[in-house]
């Protein structure tokens, strides 16, 4: 058909051009799973073991938000299902989305589809073969996780559950993005709308596996979770996956054949004729509002979702010795409401390296799209360029962090009536904006040495979040986690502050913002 | 007065690769200076060294008295930019840029952005990501041209425009050399260059190959005369000529320019019935630069 020349050409450009990006995606979140299966075995060497693990995680509503319904955790299979399902689900979702969009509004806006589609291409063949990439990529993932666990003397039905939950999730998102993609203009957008969509998902299962059960099912994560890997499976929430990620599919497509090239459904609206940005920290602020203040709604909203967890964890931990040391690892409080909420409040901060990573890594866009060098033709030097960046940066990370450690108090608050936890768990989330600083740091460093490492960043995001969700079961030397910082920094409320490692913290920032601010002053800079 | 830019021997390596390979390039006060050379002669590397956007590896370079690099924002409130391609932020409308790069740059004249705005027949509540090519570039244009500055550097400003705004961008670039100020401008649109330009610099291979008014350049290439004569003398005698046709009464050649007078000298003393002599177009110039470098590659 017509319609569709020239798919297997752009398919196969594809692949080229993504390899490295599909085998880093895939081969990490294959790791998630089999890492658990080869951890989960050693920690929980004979029954009793694992029947105690098992116990005191059951019905525990703060890691049922965490990691969703426990089914048959005295098993090697459920613990292994329960630990990395929802982690691999949005991992598999986030690749997903990033293929979309990289393959559909990003080429469409940089004006490189225009000039593909004036070929011998058909009008759907882009998003044909964006489609048929995505299902690729999570139909190695699913073969991947499945393959991962089969060796190590799991059910073959449990292991391809989990693997084709986890590549259907992807599907489902990546369909999402394929609509948001339709309906917004930039690819930066798109990944707003579909990140976001990510995030409700994520917390809709959270709530609803706590509570009303019905919310659970508005979520394709819970969807996912639903196949129950290793607990007696049931097959048809993956026909639920499916069937949304093709209506959705359809609907982009339908949205596709009823607009221009290069817009939006609706036509662009006029903009002032005269501006009102006075300067380098205005602009910047502009570009970045919508997703500080997106970042800052998501951060607050995730903090109510853990904090209305409430005290459920003192009731259901509090006589099992075992949980208390699974728990308490690396911690050494004793206050099992404190630490749950201190992991929680880590958690946040993780994710809101997001924000600060892709903040900090915006510099790199406006110096390859040529923007930069526009400015920088002005009178503004690179130092105050690149600080208007950073201030947005650091006020942005700041600011969600303590909204985010703001919602959990609250949300904490509502449930117990103990109103006292917004003193509590404010300043332990304005304690890692340190920690996430520093992260943002990293990619900073990476930046000033070139425009092409964006990866440095990522690459520590990754890394403090292995050692936040795998060190026990990777058995991690003490040093090793430590130089995460999230991990370096106590774990507060549960303990006390510790000035030294605050100081110890703060000065690594200081240093690789001063090494980065260096290297971007005395390096050429790129363009297109 | 200085010359605003004053280049000697600039070179620029990405990795191994001489972009830039002993470059000179002088602009004085107060003149359009032309800079040409085939595509990837290093036009945009120079200007992008003249901004303190690339360092240079090597060479002397002063723009307005001062170290591109080390001076570069101080410097850049007298001096403004319009890129060959320009990018702009999609979510902005054009009045918005206008407004910020000029307040950046330290300052717009109103009347004049208003008169500009409206000469280059610019919607500036349009948002960039709906913009042409040539629509964007009359932003940058705009944005340039309403400062109160005293250099302005144009990477082939004109490559989007239609054939009307290119004759409104002629005439801002005249009234801006009337106040005095000067202007590098990089173009291929040789018809541009004529009606612009005081002076031009051809640059091949990041190498200047020749400097000078579009008089000088001219002499150095050659004129082709055509002549209806009583009698043809003989014109073997001659330097110079190249390519003689005798045909009857007529005679067709080509001279180097240096050589001119002497070969009428010689046409005339065959008695002069018609003559045309046309002098070299600048095509022929830029072929001529541009020809070798291709004769100069394997």
């Amino acid at each position: 058909m017509s319609r569709f020349a020239g798919t297997t050409i752009l398919l196969r450009s594809y692949l080229r051009r993504d390899r490295w990006m599909l085998l880093g995606w895939i081969a990490a979140n294959v790791a998630v799973y089999w890492s658990q299966a080869v951890g989960t075995r050693s920690i929980y060497p004979n029954q009793a073991d694992l029947d105690r693990a098992a116990a005191s995680m059951e019905s525990n509503p703060a890691f049922v938000a965490l990691a969703g319904p426990t089914r048959a955790l005295d098993t090697i299979g459920g613990q292994v299902a329960w630990q990395s399902s929802v982690t691999g689900a949005v991992l598999a979702a986030l690749m997903s989305m990033f293929l979309v969009t990289r393959h559909t509004r990003a080429e469409e806006e940089s004006g490189r589809d225009e000039l593909v589609r004036s070929s011998v291409v058909g009008r759907d063949a882009s998003v044909l073969a964006t489609v048929v990439l995505v299902i690729l990529a999570n139909a190695v993932l699913a073969a991947g996780i499945t393959l991962s666990l089969v060796g190590y003397d799991l059910e073959w039905a449990g292991c391809l559950a989990l693997g084709l939950s986890a590549g259907l999730c992807g599907l489902v998102f990546g369909a999402v993005a394929l609509v948001a993609a339709q309906v917004v203009t930039s690819a930066r957008a798109a990944n707003g709308v579909a990140g976001t969509a990510i995030g409700i998902a994520y917390v809709l299962r959270a709530i609803g596996d706590v509570g009303p059960g019905a919310l659970t099912w508005l979520s394709p994560i819970g969807w996912s979770q639903g196949v129950r890997a290793f607990a007696g499976e049931r097959w048809w929430p993956l026909a639920l996956l499916a069937g949304v990620a093709v209506v959705l599919t359809v609907t982009a497509l339908e949205l596709l054949h009823r607009r221009d090239f290069g817009s939006g459904p609706w036509p662009a609206r006029p903009g002032p004729a005269r501006g009102a940005l006075h300067s380098e920290l205005g602009l910047v602020w502009r570009l970045q509002r919508g997703a500080v203040i997106g970042w800052c709604v998501g951060l607050f909203v995730g903090g109510i979702a853990y904090g209305s967890v409430g005290d459920g964890v003192e009731d259901l931990l509090g006589d099992s010795e075992t949980s208390r040391d699974i728990f308490l690892a690396g911690g050494g409080g004793t206050d099992l409401v404190d630490s749950f909420y201190g992991v929680a409040i880590v958690m946040l901060a993780l994710i809101a390296c997001g924000f600060t990573v892709t903040s900090v890594l915006r510099m790199r866009g406006e110096e390859v799209d040529g923007h930069a060098e526009l400015l920088l033709a002005t009178a503004v030097s690179r130092r105050r360029w690149s600080w208007a960046h950073l201030t947005v940066t650091i006020g942005g990370s700041a600011a969600g962090l303590v909204l985010g450690g703001l919602g959990l108090g609250v949300g904490y608050a509502i449930v117990t009536g103990d109103a006292g936890a917004v003193l509590r768990y404010v300043p332990a989330a304005a304690q890692q904006v340190l920690s996430v600083l520093a992260v943002g740091a990293i990619a900073w460093f990476g930046y000033g040495l070139s425009s092409r490492f964006g990866v440095p960043g990522w690459l520590a995001v990754a890394f403090c979040f292995v050692v936040l969700m795998f060190a026990t079961v990777l058995q991690m030397p003490e040093w090793m986690q430590d130089v995460s910082p999230f991990h370096r920094l106590p774990l507060l409320p549960a303990e006390s502050f510790d000035l030294a490692a605050a100081v110890g913290v703060g000065v690594v920032v200081v240093l690789l913002a001063i090494a980065g601010d260096q290297l971007l002053r005395r390096r050429d800079l790129s363009h297109q | 007065m200085t010359a605003p830019i004053r280049i000697q021997g600039l070179r620029k390596l990405f990795g191994s690769f001489a972009a830039l390979d002993g470059l000179d390039l002088e602009v004085a006060s107060g003149e359009v200076h032309g800079f040409l050379g085939p595509n990837g002669a290093g036009k945009s590397t120079t200007i992008r060294v003249l901004l303190g956007l690339l360092r240079s590896d090597g060479g002397a370079i002063e723009l307005l008295g001062g170290d591109p690099w080390t001076d570069a924002a101080r410097l850049h409130r007298r001096l403004a930019y319009v890129p060959g391609d320009v990018s702009l932020w999609p979510s902005l409308s054009g009045g918005e840029v206008i407004d910020l790069l000029g307040r950046l740059r330290g300052g717009l004249d109103e009347r004049r952005r208003a008169d500009l705005v409206d000469r280059f027949e610019l919607d500036p509540t349009k948002k960039c990501r709906t913009y042409s090519k040539g629509n964007r570039q009359k932003v940058a244009l705009v944005a340039a041209l309403a400062s109160d500055v005293e250099l302005l550097m144009l990477d082939e400003p004109t490559s989007g425009l239609d054939p009307l705004m290119e004759a409104v961008f002629t005439d801002c670039v005249d009234e801006f050399r009337g106040e005095g100020h000067s202007v590098l401008l990089s173009s291929h649109i040789l018809a541009e260059v004529e009606r612009l330009c005081d002076r031009v610099s051809i640059i091949r291979a990041g190498r200047t190959v020749e400097s000078g008014t579009l008089a000088d350049l001219r002499h150095l290439t050659r004129t082709s005369v055509t002549a209806e004569l009583e009698q043809v003398p003989d014109l073997s005698g001659l330097t110079g000529i190249h390519e003689p046709e005798i045909e009857g009464q007529q005679v067709r050649f080509q001279v180097d320019t240096d050589h001119l007078g002497a070969a009428i000298e010689a046409l005339s003393r065959g008695g002069i019935r018609s003559l045309t002599s046309t002098p070299p177009t600048l095509e022929e110039l830029f072929l001529r630069h541009y020809g070798d470098w291709l004769e100069d590659e394997p």
